[in-house]
């Protein structure tokens, strides 16, 4: 090992505490959403520098070379001095869940047990006295030839010669393990209705940045699936769920439908662990549709799912009244996790309410 | 790992061909390392041996992201230590590892003969080490966290030194006996196995806080004449344990060293490049190497538009130099020529340009390097311009192509290797024992989170309310940490010729 990966792993850490200790900060600015690529994301990192008596802001100019009239700008990239830069580090999203797990103080989850596939992996653990040469293990090999030299006597001192024979050689040699694998499902439902505007759906971009990076860190296989809807439901692409924008009028039912459809195609409950998340400003039509979405929440939805998990967020017009109705008439309902974002701040919060519980 | 026996055959080439061409140099010791080890040889500054420290770690972190991403590569590292090391990377095609070859005898021969680097210590190589141990000792027995956070206050102000007067404080360590001598007086007599009850360390604590007090009483309005070398006058007069001491000296020596490297990295790379090109292009290179010669070359002198790269700048000078004595381009009689047509004819076939460049690599550092020899010509011909950023747009613009104004703008930036000047004016300020720093403005405020964060960490040295006057948006001000608290009120600006 490098000595470096000492000093190295210890800024880490640092690192890792200073995350930790601005978390809150980050859940609700969402500073390093967008730029996630593949399992890292990148964080600007504030003040993990040594201090230093040194020149702000105004900081002068310096000299450049090249072309241009004098009050012109200076083409290309200009300046001889670096600029003041963030410190920008990337942190897997493993270290990510683990760290927000930590803050936030989540339970892992337990999967359902009725959905463990069983996974063959072979690892290699031991070691034997056969094998192909391919694996031969040749510190103990001659770790063997040596104990063997001594213990008959044949070893010297003056010339530690140690050849291996036959019977010394060692082979590294694998243990089939089993290992239980789950998958899960999130499923995001958005109401986008008029009445969402832009900083609604910011929180619940936010929210679901989160949700999926303690999930994935929970499951092997992530599934993550869209839905939109007003008093229409229909499946939409990640892209497509943040950018629609409809004016009608709002139906919660078409999209608690369409999730039980989907669910029922695609997701057996054999299988996965399901997540449906739901987000609206609690404004739903009249005429009984709420009865309606209850109804399918109670008979198709919470009995498949891990946790259905609503989270309301509040709108200048709408009139929050979904919620209210949920906790009266569903107050009963074990895997039914309730939570209302009145503003960003409390978007810390909430991502606490729905991951607390360990389902 | 040494070098393969076809690059070893090179190097004795390359080695020969810069000793007939005039050059200098320590012996000069090879290894090819890979990208990784580079880039952690690379964080320690050139010393593998260094004491722990995250921020070795996280240059390391930059670096290799640097490299992953492909924007930087390091080709070689070259130390000043007699024998000087040079590390080379493995994965460098042949014709690389010549060149690099090349540019490193020019740096071992600049380490070797340019006058700033004459005093720095040549077995640093072994300090270095030997501090890194030491450190380590420390933090076994004081405890990791706490040697870190005395090792973040120390690198906090390892810049506060004064950079020209290596040539007197001779870079080994400070004398330390007086303070010992004083903290012993300060101790009861006991016997060995009682002392840790008669003289328990917060006794001796109290007693050296005393023993300061004492003496700064003793001297009052003291220093007589402001310090610039901060970290010196810390480790003379602020209440530390022999390990704080010992930390601060050993960072201080280690800052000294590295000096001189700041101050003439135009020169000291522009020299190696101007060798480098020389070897190469006149002695060493194959007919089949060519392209790749001048592909790598031409990378290392790139300059994207608008930008000034320091390294092309010392070997366009250089180069200029040479020109010029060797057309004799210099004196009364050429300055005081204004007919411009014999000017830009004027030979008078010296041929003094090598020598002429080889004394100007002895005693210049960057600061008389640009102040002696950018000429108004060598300004208009690589077209240099001053930029500043404008406030509203964000962006650079140029302010003058006017040749003293780029002049004054190189040598402000180069001045006091870039950073403000810090100097320690009353260590009993106000009679009570304060330690007041003063900024000397020259036109660009201090950041100011920065200032107050390096505020606390000379507080964790000092123990009493540390101060700072400064400037800030044309107005005095004076910033305090009183141990809990940073405050900041207005003043009277430090005077002006502190």
């Amino acid at each position: 090992m490098l000595k470096i990966h000492r000093d190295h792993a210890r800024f880490r850490k640092i690192v890792r505490g200073s995350i930790k200790k601005n978390l809150r900060q980050y859940i609700t600015k969402g500073e390093m959403i967008g730029k996630k690529g593949g399992k890292f994301v990148s964080i600007p990192v504030p003040q993990i520098e040594i201090p230093r008596f040194r020149f702000g802001k105004n900081e002068g100019g310096g000299v450049g070379q090249g072309d241009g009239e004098e009050g012109e700008s200076v083409r290309g990239e200009a300046g001889d001095r670096e600029g003041t830069h963030i410190l920008e580090v990337e942190v897997s999203l493993d270290d990510l869940a683990a760290i927000m797990a930590e803050e936030l103080e989540l339970p892992r989850i337990e999967p359902r047990g009725r959905m463990e596939i069983e996974e063959h992996r072979d690892r290699y653990t031991s070691l034997r006295r056969t094998g192909p040469e391919s694996l031969r293990q040749f510190k103990k090999t001659y770790t063997a030839a040596l104990k063997r030299q001594i213990a008959s006597g044949i070893y010297d001192r003056e010339n530690p010669v140690v050849v291996p024979i036959r019977e010394d050689r060692r082979y590294r040699s694998w243990r089939t393990v089993e290992q239980p694998e789950s998958s899960a499902v999130i499923i995001y439902m958005m109401d986008v209705s008029g009445s969402m505007g832009d900083e609604q759906k910011e929180i619940v971009r936010l929210e679901s940045f989160w949700i999926d990076t303690w999930l994935c860190s929970q499951y092997k296989d992530i599934e993550t699936r869209y839905i939109i809807h007003d008093a229409v439901a229909r499946e939409v692409d990640r892209e497509t769920f943040y950018a629609t924008r409809e004016s009608g009028g709002t139906k919660i039912s078409s999209a608690y439908e369409l999730c039980a459809d989907l669910l029922d195609r695609e997701f057996p409950v054999t299988e996965w662990n399901i997540y449906p998340f739901h987000f609206s400003d609690g404004d739903n039509w009249g005429g009984g549709d709420t009865e309606i979405a209850l109804s399918i929440l109670r008979e198709k939805l919470l009995p498949v799912a891990n946790q259905f998990s609503y989270g309301q967020v509040k709108s200048l017009y709408g009139t929050g009244q979904f919620i209210k109705d949920l906790r009266e008439k569903a107050k009963d309902e074990e895997n039914l996790v309730l939570s209302e974002i009145g503003s960003k701040d409390e978007i810390y919060e909430s991502i606490r309410d729905f991951l607390k519980s360990g389902r | 790992m040494s070098l393969s026996p076809e690059l070893s055959r090179i190097r004795d080439q390359v080695e020969s061909v810069a000793r007939s061409v005039g050059l200098d140099f320590f012996e000069t010791i090879f290894e090819m390392v890979d990208y990784d080890t580079m880039n952690e040889i690379a964080s320690y500054g050139g010393f593998p041996s260094r004491y722990p420290h995250w921020r070795f770690g996280m240059d390391y972190e930059q670096m290799s992201k640097g490299y992953r991403y492909g924007l930087q590569k390091i080709y070689e590292l070259v130390i000043n230590n007699d024998p000087c090391y040079a590390y080379l990377l493995d994965c460098n095609k042949t014709v690389d590892q010549k060149m690099v070859i090349a540019h490193v005898y020019g740096h071992s021969d600049f380490f070797k003969n340019n006058y700033w680097f004459s005093k720095t210590n040549r077995k640093m190589m072994d300090e270095l080490a030997n501090h890194g141990s030491r450190i380590q000792r420390y933090s076994d027995r004081f405890g990791e966290e706490e040697v870190e956070a005395f090792l973040d206050a120390t690198l906090s102000i390892e810049d506060l030194i004064d950079p020209h007067s290596a040539f007197e404080v001779a870079s080994a360590g400070v004398d330390l006996s007086g303070s010992e001598e004083e903290e012993e007086a300060g101790r009861l007599e006991a016997k060995s196995y009682m002392d840790r009850y008669i003289n328990p360390p917060e006794f001796l604590e109290e007693q050296r806080e005393r023993l300061v007090e004492k003496r700064l009483e003793r001297e009052k309005g003291f220093p007589a004449d402001p310090v610039r070398d901060v970290m010196l006058f810390l480790i003379r007069y602020a209440p530390l344990k022999d390990w704080e001491r010992d930390i601060l000296s050993m960072i201080r020596e280690e800052a000294y060293y590295f000096v001189p490297q700041g101050q003439t990295k135009i020169m000291n790379e522009g020299w190696a490049t101007f060798w480098h090109s020389r070897i190469m292009t006149e002695h060493c290179l194959k007919d089949s190497e060519i392209i790749d010669y001048a592909d790598h070359h031409s990378g290392t002198v790139f300059t994207s538009p608008g930008r000034l790269n320091p390294y092309k700048l010392g070997l366009d000078l250089f180069r200029d130099i040479e020109s010029r004595w060797n057309t004799g381009r210099f004196g009364r009689e050429y300055e005081e020529c204004d007919n411009l047509a014999a000017r830009s004819a004027w030979n008078r076939d010296l041929g003094l340009g090598l020598e002429k460049v080889f004394e100007v690599r002895k005693t210049h550092n960057d600061v008389t390097f640009i102040d002696t020899f950018l000429t108004e010509e060598f300004c208009r011909e690589h077209k240099l311009f001053t930029f500043h950023r404008d406030e509203k747009t964000g962006r650079h613009e140029i302010v003058s192509r006017r040749f003293e104004e780029v002049r004054r703008q190189l040598l402000f930036s180069l001045t006091n290797l870039g950073r403000p000047f810090i100097f320690v004016e009353d260590a009993n300020f106000d009679n009570r024992g304060e330690l007041l720093l003063a900024h000397r403005h020259e036109g660009i405020d201090l950041k100011g989170d920065h200032a107050q964060q390096t505020l606390r960490n000379i507080h964790r040295f000092w123990r009493r309310p540390v101060r700072l006057r400064t400037v800030r948006d044309g107005k005095g001000l004076l910033v305090t940490f009183d141990g809990k608290d940073v405050t900041e009120e207005g003043a009277d600006p430090p005077a002006a010729d502190s």
